[in-house]
């Protein structure tokens, strides 16, 4: 009953979204309010139908129906209730199912809190939303639907991949489809701009915040999908460049670049060309990732997604999507008349320096993952492009783009003045240089490019303090006043500030990882003692214990430094007997931002267990950065100016904005 | 769900565990020797593994690839003939980082092109807009003169 009700509410949602993608048009076309306001109603109707729809799935993976064939092939009884909630979307079909709902949870939203968007543009966007939602409907319906049944239901489960069950991946997903698809928006205002011909700088004001939402969830998601491949997958690497990754590292590089783009659009209404077309790249590269990982394209290894069927079902999505926003684009741009002007030394001018460095980072992944199948297609040759590929090319587009990070907020609008920006870097500056002068003496010469690197992140750092400093008269007026001033500043003032300096945050954990990360490889039998990085560790012993759905063999190591004990810390080896397949849990011990990481490998026959121990400095910096990226997207978001989106009140703080 | 994908490839290339790469047995004893062959070993591709170095990866493959990385490193090969020697034998497809030729000659020139041909437009660009922007300002001296009679004749218009 349920299953059917599932089953039933998805066909009505697409039966919605199928109205919602043309009536709202003939209604903007015939300038007829009621039509118009059917694409509210049908936006929160498809929301409902597709939460009912979810609600089902989840209710039987929650009571173990393995009547239904997505059940039985992805749960078991025995799994603990978190995993059998987060197995609905860690199966192909669940996860659609939870990428739709998404999608309609946005457009419910924007019908929801969009009463301050004119009525056509609304109608427009809204309909837009509704041509992808209705792709996706059929897509889940005709190749993916979770709600089949299996005519003799079986006993028991097939159980979930083991190494999804982790709470790392019960979060991780449903953050970065967030993202993925909160693209979507700034695509269907775009698409709503070519289509009606109009774009302002309003337009830029509306489709900011949700921006800015939907990179904050990518941006989340990234970092937690990185920490959890760190310590899930046992041997402490955080960033692999494999291609489902780089899926998701298109979007964002695009998405960032978006942002920005988006900003000189807002307050100086130039680069409304670019921006639009940003719109629609950026949803476009998350439709790609999707293509990428849902149609098996990549290799035939993996475990799912590798019927055919729907490879060519998403191609066909894609190439409707992204070749007609793009045909209409290049029908309709050059009717979007330019904006203001700007000399290239100016806060307009590092904005596009900003967005010509990401949108070639975004192209050099989006190369990289895509020219060895190209080349397997086009010539039979089989090459691979892996880690050492995007490090060497990645580096220099980086490097670049964050020496110029601090400048950017330090330019005035329209004309610039590099010299006074530079000045009021000096400190900055000065921070930089003994940032490396400390760590070459502390590294002792060793790695030349580290240090250079730390300096770096430290000037990013600093600049970002400057640039709040210098807003608060910090250190030329009395403490008080300025103060008083900081609790004025815009909120999306801090933002930048925070988002920057995350960045920075994030280099120096990478480069002290990779750089002076010591590790050691061996065997060890119980009272057996090592030394890594200053810290002993002994292995008290192994034991066998038994879990919900699977036998661990935890081994005890005790800590200590200088002879003092510190703490135990217990990896373990999970082996789950329904998959017959075994994961590692790697043991973290934190120590301010450092971290020491241990994971067992095979034991021995004479009772020796196969130890890997590292110690990374500073590791957690590489999710701190992100997470102060993050925070500072959503104070950016709190921002009043985004909030407010009735033109007048843009008026009224245009006027603050140039007293800065 | 893309790091849920990574992870499922790990798994089944690898079968069993979840990785566990290089084993203390395959070491060599020379320290810089072994830094060598671990440097070497993450350039190059478990080649039944998705996208995994076979410093990564469990698979037997990679540990017959990395005994064999250690043995021409131990008969005294450079890195750059050990490398050789592997792509001789496997193909270009072991190597993470392909080698510069025509095949890959796309991959390796997009970047740069992208970026300073990105830069050229813009600067190409923001001259020739910077160039409208001044003729537009600068007046003809009939405009001019039509300008003058019309503020002229604006003035008291207005009041009036």
């Amino acid at each position: 009953m349920i299953v059917e009700g599932g089953h039933y509410a998805l066909v009505l949602a697409l039966a919605l979204a199928l109205i919602q993608s043309t009536v709202p048009l003939l209604g903007a076309r015939w300038r007829d309010p009621a039509l118009m306001n059917v694409a509210r109603s049908t936006a929160l109707a498809q929301l409902l139908f597709v939460g009912v729809s979810f609600a089902a799935l989840v209710t039987l993976h929650v009571t173990s129906d393995f009547s239904v064939l997505n059940v039985y092939e992805n749960s078991h009884s025995m799994k603990p209730l978190i995993y059998k909630i987060t197995g609905v979307w860690g199966s192909h079909e669940g996860s659609m199912l939870l990428w739709v709902s998404i999608l309609a949870l946005f457009g419910g939203l924007l019908a929801a809190f969009g009463n301050n968007l004119p009525l056509s543009l609304r109608a427009h966007v809204l309909a837009v939303q509704a041509w992808i939602a209705s792709a996706f409907y059929l897509f889940i319906l005709t190749t993916s639907n979770p709600f089949l049944r299996i005519p003799n239901p079986p006993m028991e489960g097939r159980d979930l991949n083991p190494v999804l069950q982790d709470i790392g991946l019960a979060v991780h997903p449903p953050m970065l489809y967030l993202g993925y698809v909160g693209f979507s928006i700034s695509f269907s205002f775009a698409i709503a701009a070519l289509l009606e011909g109009r774009i302002d700088a309003a337009w830029a004001r509306w489709v900011r915040p949700w921006t800015l939402l939907a990179w904050i969830f990518l941006t989340l998601g990234i970092a937690m999908g990185s920490y959890w491949a760190y310590y899930e997958l046992g041997w402490g690497g955080w960033w692999f460049w494999d291609p489902v990754e780089n899926a998701s590292l298109m979007p964002w590089l695009a998405g960032t670049a978006l942002l920005h783009s988006a900003l000189v659009m807002e307050k100086r209404n130039a680069l409304k060309v670019w921006t639009i077309l940003l719109s629609i790249l950026t949803f476009s590269l998350s439709l790609l990732g999707t293509f990428l990982v849902r149609s098996g394209v990549l290799t035939s290894v993996h475990a799912f997604a590798t019927d055919p069927t729907r490879g060519v079902f998403i191609l066909l999505i894609l190439c409707v999507f992204i070749g007609g926003s793009l045909t209409l684009f290049a029908g309709r741009a050059s009717r979007l008349k330019q904006g203001g002007l700007f000399a290239p030394i100016s806060r307009e001018g590092a904005l596009v320096l900003n967005n010509l460095f990401l949108t070639t980072a975004c192209a050099t992944v989006l190369v990289g993952t895509l020219y060895p199948l190209v080349l397997e297609v086009l010539t039979g040759d089989k090459i691979s492009v892996g880690a050492p590929f995007f490090n060497l090319t990645f580096a220099p587009l980086f490097v670049p783009l964050m020496a110029a990070v601090p400048f950017g907020p330090m330019l005035a609008w329209k004309r610039g003045d590099l010299l006074a920006a530079t000045q009021r870097l000096t400190a900055a500056g000065i921070a930089a240089l003994s940032a490396i002068a400390l760590a070459w003496a502390w590294a002792r010469g060793g790695a030349a490019l580290a240090p250079l690197a730390i300096g770096l992140a430290v000037f990013v750092i600093g600049g970002a303090i400057t640039d709040i400093a210098e807003r608060t008269g910090l250190f030329r007026v009395p403490f008080a006043i300025a103060l008083r001033r900081a609790r004025g500043l815009p909120r999306s003032a801090w933002g930048t500030a925070f988002a920057h300096a995350g960045i920075g945050v994030a280099l120096i954990g990478i480069v002290c990882e990779t750089t002076w990360n010591s590790e050691f490889i061996g065997t060890m039998k119980p009272r057996d003692t090592v030394d890594v990085a200053g810290y002993s560790l002994t292995l008290n012993g192994v034991v066998q214990r038994q879990g919900p759905n699977y036998r661990e063999q935890v081994a005890s190591f005790m800590v200590s430094i200088d002879g003092e004990p510190l703490s135990t810390m217990t990896p373990s080896k999970r082996s789950f007997t329904t998959r017959g397949m075994s994961t590692t849990e790697a043991a973290l011990l934190s120590r301010g931002f450092s971290q020491l990481y241990i994971s067992l490998g095979d034991s021995s026959a004479d009772g020796g267990t196969v130890v890997r121990i590292y110690h990374k400095p500073l590791v957690l910096l590489i999710w701190f950065g992100p997470v102060l990226m993050a925070f500072g997207g959503m104070l950016s978001l709190s921002d009043r100016r985004l909030r407010v989106g009735v033109p007048k009140a843009a008026k009224a703080l245009r006027g603050l904005q140039a007293a800065e | 769900m893309r790091r849920l994908l990574a992870s499922l490839c790990l798994l089944a290339a690898i079968g069993l565990s979840a990785a566990h790469a290089v084993l203390p047995d395959e070491m060599m004893a020379d320290p810089a020797k072994e830094a060598r062959a671990r440097n070497l070993s993450h350039e190059l591709r478990c080649m039944v593994c998705q996208n995994q170095s076979i410093d990564d990866s469990e698979a037997p493959l990679a540990r017959d690839l990395r005994l064999l990385v250690r043995e021409r490193i131990a008969a005294g090969d450079s890195d750059s003939q050990v490398i050789d020697f592997l792509v001789a034998r496997y193909g270009e497809f072991v190597l993470l980082k392909p080698r510069f030729e025509r095949q890959t000659l796309l991959l390796w020139l997009v970047p740069p092109l992208l970026l300073f041909g990105g830069g050229a437009v813009l600067w190409m660009h923001t001259r020739r807009r910077a160039k409208g922007a001044s003729d537009a300002s600068s007046l003809s001296a009939e405009e001019e003169a039509k300008l003058a009679a019309l503020m002229s004749a604006d003035g008291p218009a207005e009041k009036s």
